[in-house]
């Protein structure tokens, strides 16, 4: 099959392989990631669904936004739940009982069910081999039951689990960079995404689902409720977070970093804080050190993946 | 024809994995059951067999990786024990209530603390309200036929559930015994070819699975999954006939041994009846009327049928290898539940025994044969829950 | 004999009709209604990519038509990310049912 050029309006004649009538909320950035990571290929999906915001909003009672195969089991483990619908396609296929038609599978996790709780099933899934990709929308926090802290939660970040109070202002842990230990799992490709790049999304879904073996993307998703913002700021902030470097696009193929979208010039991190409720207890003067402690960190860890992708750009020309 | 074999429980269920050939196995490793799923790596390893192995990272992706290949549409088996049935637990559920019809041999060991290998039925009876079909098995015999069978009772048309079926740890599980094992081409087609209902993998009709059902439906669904557990004894029966047919084994909801004369008897399950049988037929010699019976299926759990086959009995023994702290054991809490349907009820003891592996030892036999006796005459019970075989 | 309700439901609770949370309309959440001015609209698509409902109408020739009310949440994204025409914007927000 051929890549199917990203032109918007040849994407839009297309059908959505996700439907309206799904129950996100006004202005969610999942919905989003789905219907770009969807159209990115005319491939057959088949998709496994993690518990959480996007799975009870796209499939409840008898309604269900999916046009292709899905199954949702549990919280924890929609890793483990594709790994065992993709071994059986490839059993059913080496038996000659169906045909093989090039049938692509995804797992979709948010970042609760996938940087946490499902942290073993993902990493046993990938360290198998399966043909597959897990895709994390990431919005920082357990949404789907009302914005409780997660190790994908940034730096100072107020939620329900770790309110901004008197004595403890929000989270004081540096979030987990899970995209960099997915490489480390050394899987043939890992890829940061935002929707709000969706020419770079869909690249990156493009390449993935031409390589064999376990794929893994990392894709931010605005979440209004939980980061305390507008209806409509979620692209602005996917944006912002790209063009901050607090989400920078970049990917990992076969160990050679890539990073894919360099902003023109990098923007301070309190534009993306500073519109984000989450984060207001930060600009108090008292708090100014926690602006220093976020700045900071998104400096050190753009830094190294410069580093990382000068030196992936040297292993591609070697010196005469 | 068949051969007759020595092997143990663990063999004799890798053996019948074997002839079924399962598309797909997701399995990890535990005492005791590590030996059954190692034997059946083994098969996959030589081409033996067709069925992809997906070797998991913990038991809970065991079963995750399994409901998510029978959804897609394929016949479907793993292999556990006790711990790593509890860290199945949530999966359980979730495999019945989505009607996939798994199959996995339950090699019966304690739970822990303290951590203990040997066998007992607490895991089992910890997964009684799954909605699992449950088949116990007395000999290693017992577990290679009932593996066969569960296939037919959960993949059938009316059925569609998971079942386990259950061995005990070490006891039957690394015992070698002579089996009788069926030809290949027989099992084969014993069991049949597998029929997918709506599976997964069917891209031209796209389908959900694991929706969220709020107050309005699920208690209906939970009414429709009762509903199918009362058809497991039918059809169970019917593929039980066809069984006897092939193999000249006769098998039903339970067995029951020198029952139908008797005045007082034992329920017990699995292992430990074939010890109890023995000392039954002492007994007998000496005059005393005892009898046995063993349930093969506890869930569903046949209340009406074990009533009648126990409703002549003076007095009754169950005996428990799981315990309910605070309770009644598992099956002694069944046994008075089939009890209830009886016009006179006859005076009943509890006895927990073997936990962790503990030898069940003919004189704890004789020790409730014994008191049976007592009651009997008096139709006095002085402690209805009691340990067997503890040090005091 | 008719079937009881809890009888007719589907075998573990599969949903069998891809794509029919179409019959569930989610239009009547809007508090904020998108209005699309045509003269000012570039058809760049942006409002189409980002519509997290799918709510953007699209013709056969790939262009955009007038919003589909029946899903539309009312978020906004739209109107935000529309470039419009010379400074112009293609799609406004107003309260909904004035």
């Amino acid at each position: 099959m051929t890549t199917k050029p990203l032109k918007l309006r040849e994407l839009a004649k297309g059908e959505d392989r996700f439907a309206y009538g799904h129950r996100m909320c006004a202005g969610c950035g999942a919905p989003i990631v789905v219907k770009q990571v969807l159209m990115a290929t005319d491939y057959p999906i088949i998709a496994s669904n993690a518990t959480g915001c996007l799975e009870v909003s796209s499939c409840i009672q008898e309604y269900t936004a999916w046009k292709i195969p899905w199954i949702h089991s549990a919280f924890e483990n929609a890793a483990a739940t594709i790994s065992g619908v993709e071994a059986m396609y490839r059993s059913l296929v080496k038996q000659g009982k169906i045909d093989d038609k090039q049938v692509k599978f995804i797992a979709f996790g948010g970042d609760g069910g996938t940087y946490d709780i499902g942290f073993q099933s993902l990493s046993g899934a990938m360290e198998r081999g399966h043909d597959m990709m897990y895709i994390c929308y990431d919005n920082g926090a357990y949404m789907n039951t009302g914005i409780q802290r997660s190790s994908a939660t940034p730096f100072g970040a107020n939620t329900t689990t770790c309110p901004a109070g008197d004595v403890i202002p929000g989270k004081l842990q540096q979030r987990k960079d899970l995209t960099r230990i997915m490489a480390a799992h050394d899987i043939p490709y890992v890829a940061q995404a935002s929707p709000g790049n969706w020419m770079d999304l869909m690249k990156k879904v493009q390449k993935a689902f031409e390589i064999k073996g376990p794929k893994f993307m990392n894709i931010i998703a605005p979440c209004n409720r939980g980061w305390r913002s507008r209806t409509d700021d979620a692209i602005t902030l996917a944006k912002l977070a790209v063009n901050t470097c607090y989400w920078p696009l970049y990917e990992i193929e076969n160990g050679v970093t890539k990073i894919t979208v360099k902003p023109k010039e990098k923007k301070p991190l309190t534009e993306f804080l500073k519109p984000q409720g989450r984060f207001k207890h930060m600009f108090a003067p008292k708090n100014k050190w926690m602006l220093e402690q976020a700045q900071g960190y998104v400096d050190a860890q753009w830094e190294r993946l410069q580093k990382e992708a000068a030196a992936g750009e040297a292993e591609k020309t070697p010196e005469e | 024809m068949g051969k007759i074999v020595a092997v143990t429980g663990n063999e004799a269920c890798a053996e019948a994995l074997k002839q079924i050939n399962p598309d797909v196995c997701a399995a990890y490793p535990i005492t005791p059951a590590t030996d059954l799923m190692q034997r059946f790596a083994g098969f996959v390893s030589d081409g033996k067999i067709d069925t992809e192995m997906v070797l998991v990272e913990s038991e809970h992706s065991a079963m995750s990786a399994c409901i998510g290949a029978a959804a897609a549409g394929g016949r479907v088996a793993t292999a556990t024990s006790s711990q790593g049935l509890a860290l199945m637990w949530e999966m359980l559920y979730i495999a019945a209530g989505t009607r996939l019809p798994i199959i996995m041999p339950l090699v019966n060991r304690a739970l822990s603390a303290p951590l203990n290998i040997h066998g007992d039925h607490s895991d089992g009876m910890g997964a009684r309200d799954t909605g699992w079909i449950q088949i116990y098995s007395e000999n290693a015999q017992e577990a290679y036929d009932n593996t066969i069978q569960a296939f037919r009772i959960a993949e059938h048309l009316d059925i569609r559930l998971p079942a386990m079926v259950c061995l005990d740890g070490f006891i039957v599980s690394h015992s070698i015994e002579r089996v009788e094992y069926i030809d290949d081409a027989d099992v084969k087609n014993f069991v049949g070819k597998f029929k997918a209902v709506n599976p997964l993998l069917d891209l031209d009709n796209p389908k959900s699975y694991g929706p969220l059902i709020l107050t309005d439906m699920y208690h209906e669904y939970k009414r429709a999954q009762h509903e199918v557990m009362t058809k497991v004894p039918g059809i169970a029966l019917e593929v039980a006939a066809e069984f006897e047919k092939m193999t000249g084994r006769k098998y039903g909801l339970f067995e029951t041994y020198r029952l139908e004369d008797a005045e007082i008897a034992i329920v017990v399950m699995s292992s430990a009846a074939g010890t109890t049988k023995d000392i039954i037929d002492q007994y007998r010699d000496k005059g005393v009327k005892a009898g046995l019976l063993k349930p093969r299926m506890f869930r569903p759990f046949p209340y009406v049928e074990i009533a009648d086959a126990l409703k002549h009995l003076k007095a009754i023994a169950v005996l428990d290898r799981a315990d309910s702290f605070g309770g009644y054991g598992p099956l002694f809490s069944e046994i008075t539940g089939s009890v209830m349907s009886m016009d006179t009820k006859p005076p009943m003891i509890n006895k927990i025994f073997g936990l962790g592996g503990r030898d069940y030892l003919p004189n704890q036999a004789e020790q409730v044969l014994d008191e049976l006796v007592k009651i009997a005459e008096t139709g006095k019970v002085e402690t209805i829950k009691e340990y067997l075989g503890v040090r005091e | 004999m008719s079937k009881k309700y809890w009888e007719t439901l589907p075998q573990g609770s599969v949903v069998l009709e891809a794509g029919n949370s179409a019959k569930f309309k989610t239009g009547s959440w809007r508090s904020m209604r998108p209005k699309w001015i045509e003269e000012n609209c570039i058809q760049c698509m942006f409002c189409w990519m980002y519509c997290p409902d799918m709510s953007v109408k699209v013709n056969a020739e790939g262009k955009r038509e007038d919003f589909n009310f029946d899903y539309c949440k009312g978020c906004g994204i739209c109107a935000l990310e529309c470039p419009g025409k010379k400074g112009n914007k293609a799609i406004v927000m107003e309260e909904e049912g004035k």
